[in-house]
């Protein structure tokens, strides 16, 4: 009785106010999605992050014969040059950022060139003297590249010092730029959202001033006469979740793993398996607005 | 059943006092009516018992509570115990006459089959047996009024407070009102009734209090609308 009771006063609501649902879900829609996106990036980015810090090294190449780089204008790397960089890796100075160290010598790089390519017509031709020697650098922390990179970048016997993180971290600042964007735009428009259901919780309220009038005073309890309207808000912004839960799910299927994937294939992109993980995310988000919305509203227009 | 100690509402800081240190008691069953001009009091004095309103200063006893300490989730089952009519019926215009007093009931809670066997024998008690599919426009103002005492009564409330019921029927229409009142008084419910219709208070003889700028002027058993000073 009770429950089929409010499920057709909230029917009633929700026809009632039409306009202004729709309205509420298209809203919690597009605010939600910003959430989304934002949330998605991040995820994404973390992914990247795993995925290069983790396996990378900071890489000495040092001089081969005949590089044009000023600082080998001695020729080949002399043994003693590769002791003195090896004695300031291992210095106490460096201790704390340097894991391991390991170097390859040309031998070394030509055993495994020729591994690699071994099947390749191009690469029999190329000898050991054109390999070039590298140290490679495990860190302790990732983050940290730049201070092994600058003080080893331009000194003598180095022809250059190379970190891949230098190819993704762009990437990531304009991802992580992106993403502040989403979440500014999502803030902006989740202040909209709160607005936008407060007025229509109020306007419903309104509208049913006389049933809610009766209702108290006849004694129907507060919870009672509110849940109808706290329902109605949090049956719109759910739907609003759900469809961006949807707007997601097909930019991620359409845009990310056959479109990106395909065009820019040395990232390894999140699926929409990432979308069902911030999916109660947002539906929380969701039904977090409309309460905060009812509090609000109903505390002021149904009160006892 | 009711009682009022020393009771003061003022609503407007600085403002008049709408009730002034009025002290009353109103017995179990008793019938009485509030008299006075505009702007004496009454409304006020009816929504103090109703916990609408709460007293400047003084205290109200309704059905033996004390309503300055009644806390605001109780309120409603205050309210369970009181019906209310006013000049205005408050009848709800989409809903049919049945779904207007049941309203009353579902909003408690109360189960179906409660209310499919309550709504109807009341309906039949206020006398409007066979109209319960009517919609209140299709009603005339008495039969109206009906529906909204219908609708206080259906929970057989121990107290029925009603603010001019009379205040927009004809004279005819107003005496049929009141026989009805009289009538659910003698269940045993406990009437308080607002009204400036002399006739009716003269007929009636009643126990009549009389406000005047809030303040108590007169209370007298078996009374008349016109004090006699
Ligand atoms: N909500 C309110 N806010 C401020 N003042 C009020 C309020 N309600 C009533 N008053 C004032 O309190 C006084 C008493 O009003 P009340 O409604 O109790 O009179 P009444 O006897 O019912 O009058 P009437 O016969 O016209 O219905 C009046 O001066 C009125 O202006
Ligand atoms: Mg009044």
């Amino acid at each position: 009785m009770r429950l089929q009771f409010i499920l057709s006063e909230i029917g009633l609501g929700l026809r009632r106010n039409l306009s202004m649902t729709v309205s509420v879900i298209l809203v919690t829609f597009v605010s939600l999605t910003f959430v989304g996106a934002a949330g998605l990036l991040q995820v994404q980015i973390g992914q990247m992050k795993d995925e290069w810090y983790d396996k990378v090294e900071v890489t000495i190449y040092l001089c081969p014969d005949g590089s044009e780089q000023p600082t080998c204008a001695g020729g080949l790397a002399s043994d003693e040059q590769i002791e003195t960089l090896r004695t300031e890796l291992e210095s106490d100075a460096l201790e704390p950022y340097v894991e391991q160290v390991y170097f390859e010598s040309q031998e070394q790089a030509f055993a495994s060139f020729q591994e690699r390519f071994a099947d390749e017509a191009w690469a029999q031709g190329v000898t050991a003297d054109q390999m070039q020697a590298s140290f490679r650098i495990a860190l302790d922390d990732p983050e940290q590249y730049q201070v092994v990179a600058e003080m080893f970048t331009g000194r003598q016997g180095v022809e250059m010092v190379r970190d891949p993180r230098a190819v993704v971290e762009p990437l990531i600042l304009v991802m992580n730029r992106g993403s502040l964007v989403a979440a500014g735009l999502a803030a902006v428009m989740l202040l909209a959202a709160v607005l936008l259901i407060t007025t229509t919780i109020r306007l419903s309220a309104m509208s049913r001033r006389r049933e809610t009038g009766i209702m108290r005073l006849v004694g129907a309890s507060n919870l009672f006469i509110q849940l109808p309207f706290m329902l109605e808000g949090a049956i719109a912004a759910t739907i609003g979740a759900a469809l961006s839960v949807a707007g997601l799910w097909f930019g991620v299927r359409y845009l990310v793993e056959d479109w990106l994937a395909d065009s820019v294939s040395f990232i390894d992109y999140i699926g929409t398996e990432a979308v069902w993980t911030i999916a109660p995310v947002l539906l929380v988000i969701a039904i977090g607005l409309a309460a905060i919305s009812s509090v609000v509203t109903l505390s002021r227009y149904t009160k006892v | 059943m009711i009682r009022f100690e020393n009771v003061t509402k003022v609503y407007a800081r600085g403002a008049r006092p709408a009730l002034d240190a009025i002290d009353l008691e109103v017995e179990r069953g008793e019938f009485v009516f509030l008299v006075g001009a505009s702007g004496s009091g009454k409304s006020t004095f009816l929504r103090l018992v109703l916990r609408e309103e709460r007293p400047t200063a003084g205290r109200v006893f309704v059905a033996g509570r004390d309503l300055s300490t009644l806390s605001t989730w109780k309120v409603p089952h205050l309210r369970r115990q009181i019906g209310a009519v006013f000049q205005d019926f408050r009848l709800l215009p989409n809903k049919t006459v049945f779904e207007n007093v049941a309203f009353a009931l579902q909003v408690i809670g109360k189960p179906k089959h409660h209310i499919m066997t309550t709504v109807p024998d009341t309906l039949e008690l206020v006398g409007l047996g066979g109209k319960e599919r009517r919609r209140p426009h299709e009603l005339s103002g008495g039969e109206q009024q009906r529906v909204a005492i219908a609708r206080a009564f259906v929970n057989r409330p121990s107290i029925l407070l009603a603010d001019e019921p009379t205040g927009n029927l004809d004279p005819t229409t107003s005496v049929g009102i009141m026989r009805l009142l009289d009538r659910i008084n003698r269940t045993g419910t406990t009437v308080v009734m607002a009204t400036h219709d002399d006739e009716i208070v003269d007929q009636m003889r009643k126990r009549v209090v009389e406000l005047d700028h809030g303040q108590m002027v007169r209370d007298q058993s078996r009374g008349v609308y016109g004090s006699t000073r």
